[in-house]
C-alpha cells in the first residue's frame, strides 16, 4: 500500500441537527498508511464526524473527497462506501445469519463473488481475528470481544482502503477489550489507513501517527501522540487529558 | 389458567343447568338425538367452511395489500409517503359494515359507469370489504415491526455495499418477519370475527346459518348459543396457535 496521497480530504466541513451546530468547520486530511486517533468528550461530534466520511450523516455544507472521489450524489457515495469499513460501538452484526454468513452476505451481494470465493475469503480474516473456529456460530453466541473482532472481520472482507473505528471499546467489558485493540493494532502495523475514534489512550499512544482533540464540534488540537500526550496546548486539551489519565 | 378453568366449568354447569328446566329453554332444536335436531346442527356447522374460507382468502388479500401500502410509506420522501397515510387513516375511519353495503350495492354501480360489468356476489363483496378494511392494520403491523429493527442494522448492511432493496431482503425482512408474525396471526382472529358482518349480504356463512335457522325454528336463545360457541372454539384454536407462534417466534428471538 502507498504511503503517499491523499485518503480522505475534508474541507469546511459543517453538520447541523436542527438548530443544534454539530460539527462547525473541519477541515482535516489523512494520508495513506496514516492512523488517526480521534478523542474528546462526549457530545463533541467525533461520531458524527467520522459517519460523515462514508455518508451515514449527511453533512450539510463543507466537502469531502475520499480516495479521490467527491462526496456529491448516491453514485460517489457507494463509490465512496466500497472504499471504506466500519466497525461500530455496538458491533451491528446480523443476528439472524451465521459468523461465516456474515462474513459473505457483501462480498457476495454488493461485489457477486461466489459462495466458495467470498468463505474463503472469509475464513482468511476470520483467521486473521482469530476466531475461525466460530465460523457457524449466531453471533449471540459469541463474548462481546469476539463479536466485534467478528465485526472488524466483516469490514475487512470488502476490502477497504480505509477503516472507521467508532468506538469499537465502549461497549465492551474491560476484560475483552485488549483482545480488540490487538486486533486494531495488527492492521494498523500493516499500513491500513484509519481514523479510530477512542478514549484508549494507551492504544493511541501504541498506534496513533495523529491524534486530534475535538470539543463543541471543533477541532481543538492535532499532534502527534508524543506532542498530545507530553504538552498539550489548550486548556480544554489539558483538561479532558487530566480527567481520562486519572485513574 | 385455574381461573380460566374455573369459569370454564362454571359456564359449563350453568347451561347444563338450563338445559334441565325446560320451561325455558328448548335444547330440541339442535338436539342431535332427534332427526330435526341433527339435521339442525348439521346445518349450522355447515357454515363453518365458508367463515374459514372467506376468512382466510381476506387475511390473504389484506397481507398482500398491506405489503403494498407499508413499503411507500416508509420512503424518505413525503409525497411518496402520503397516499400510503391517507389510505390507512382513510380506511381505519371507516366502521365495516357501511363498507361492506358500499362494496355490495355501491361498487358494481360504480364500476358499470366507468364501463366495467361485472356483478360482485356476497362472498367476494365480503372478501373485498374484510381484505380493505383490515389492509390498513396489516400495514401498521408491518411498519412497527420493519421500523423495531435497529438503524444500526441498515447502517451496518450499507458499510458492507448492501443498497436499499438487498438490505430489506437480506437484513431487515428476515429479522422483522419474526415480530411481524405474531400480530399478524392475531389479526386474524379479527378477521374471523368480524366475518359474521357477511351474514347482513347473505353470504351463507356461520351467522347467516344460525339467522336463516332462527327465522324457521323460532329458538334464538339455544341456536345462538351454539353460534357463539362454534366462533369461540375457532378462535380458541387460532389463539392456540398464535400462542404457539410467539414462543417459538420468541424463542428464536433470544437464540440469535
Amino acid at each position: 500500500m502507498s504511503n503517499s496521497g491523499t485518503a480522505i480530504e475534508i474541507s469546511q466541513l459543517n453538520k447541523w441537527y436542527g438548530t443544534y451546530h454539530a460539527l462547525k468547520d473541519i477541515n482535516l486530511t489523512v494520508k495513506h498508511g496514516e492512523r488517526i486517533v480521534v478523542c474528546g468528550p462526549s457530545g463533541s461530534g467525533k461520531s458524527t464526524l467520522i459517519r460523515c466520511v462514508n455518508s451515514l450523516e449527511e453533512h450539510n455544507s463543507g466537502t469531502i473527497t475520499v480516495d479521490g472521489i467527491e462526496m456529491k450524489d448516491a453514485a460517489s457515495i457507494n463509490e465512496i462506501r466500497s472504499e471504506v469499513g466500519m466497525v461500530f460501538q455496538q458491533f451491528n452484526l446480523f443476528p439472524h445469519l451465521t459468523i461465516l454468513q456474515n462474513l459473505t452476505l457483501g462480498p457476495m451481494k454488493s461485489r457477486g463473488m461466489s459462495k466458495k470465493d467470498a468463505e474463503e475469503r472469509a475464513m482468511g480474516y476470520l483467521e486473521r481475528v482469530r476466531i475461525p473456529d466460530q465460523a457457524h456460530k449466531k453471533p449471540s453466541g459469541l463474548s462481546g470481544g469476539q463479536q466485534q473482532r467478528v465485526a472488524i472481520a466483516r469490514s475487512l472482507c470488502m476490502e477497504p482502503k480505509i477503516m472507521l473505528f467508532d468506538e469499537p471499546t465502549s461497549a465492551l467489558d474491560p476484560e475483552m477489550i485488549s483482545e480488540v485493540l490487538d486486533v486494531i493494532v495488527d492492521l494498523a502495523e500493516d499500513g491500513m489507513t484509519m481514523i479510530c475514534v477512542t478514549h484508549e489512550m494507551g492504544f493511541a499512544r501504541r498506534a496513533a501517527d495523529r491524534m486530534i482533540f475535538m470539543d463543541h464540534g471543533e477541532v481543538i488540537e492535532t499532534g502527534t501522540p508524543e506532542e498530545f500526550f507530553e504538552a498539550p496546548k489548550s486548556e480544554r486539551c489539558q483538561q479532558f487529558l487530566s480527567q481520562i489519565l486519572q485513574h | 389458567m385455574k381461573l380460566r378453568t374455573g369459569l370454564i366449568i362454571i359456564a359449563c354447569l350453568a347451561l347444563a343447568g338450563c338445559g334441565s328446566s325446560a320451561g325455558t329453554w328448548g335444547w330440541y332444536v339442535i338436539d342431535p338425538r332427534t332427526t330435526s335436531g341433527y339435521n339442525n346442527i348439521g346445518f349450522l356447522l355447515n357454515g363453518f367452511g365458508a367463515t374459514i374460507v372467506l376468512s382466510l382468502i381476506a387475511a390473504f388479500l389484506s397481507m398482500l395489500i398491506g405489503l403494498l401500502v407499508v413499503l411507500p410509506g416508509m420512503s424518505a420522501n413525503r409525497w411518496i409517503r402520503l397516499p400510503s397515510r391517507i389510505y390507512i387513516e382513510f380506511v381505519r375511519a371507516i366502521p365495516l359494515l357501511p363498507m361492506l353495503f358500499w362494496v355490495f350495492y355501491g361498487l358494481p354501480v360504480v364500476l358499470k359507469s366507468m364501463g366495467i360489468n361485472v356483478s360482485i356476489d356476497a362472498f367476494w363483496g365480503a372478501v373485498i370489504t374484510l381484505a380493505i378494511s383490515d389492509s390498513a392494520f396489516t400495514a401498521e403491523i408491518y411498519r412497527s415491526g420493519i421500523q423495531s429493527i435497529n438503524k444500526g442494522q441498515t447502517e451496518a448492511a450499507k458499510t458492507v455495499g448492501l443498497n436499499y432493496q438487498q438490505t430489506m431482503r437480506y437484513v431487515i425482512l428476515p429479522q422483522a418477519i419474526k415480530r411481524i408474525l405474531p400480530p399478524l396471526a392475531n389479526q386474524f382472529i379479527y378477521i374471523v370475527k368480524m366475518s359474521a358482518f357477511a351474514s347482513v349480504i347473505g353470504m351463507q356463512e356461520l351467522t347467516r346459518r344460525a339467522n336463516e335457522l332462527v327465522v324457521t325454528e323460532y329458538r334464538p336463545l339455544e341456536i345462538y348459543t351454539l353460534l357463539i360457541l362454534e366462533y369461540l372454539v375457532l378462535v380458541l384454536i387460532i389463539s392456540f396457535f398464535v400462542r404457539w407462534l410467539e414462543r417459538k417466534m420468541g424463542s428464536d428471538e433470544s437464540k440469535v
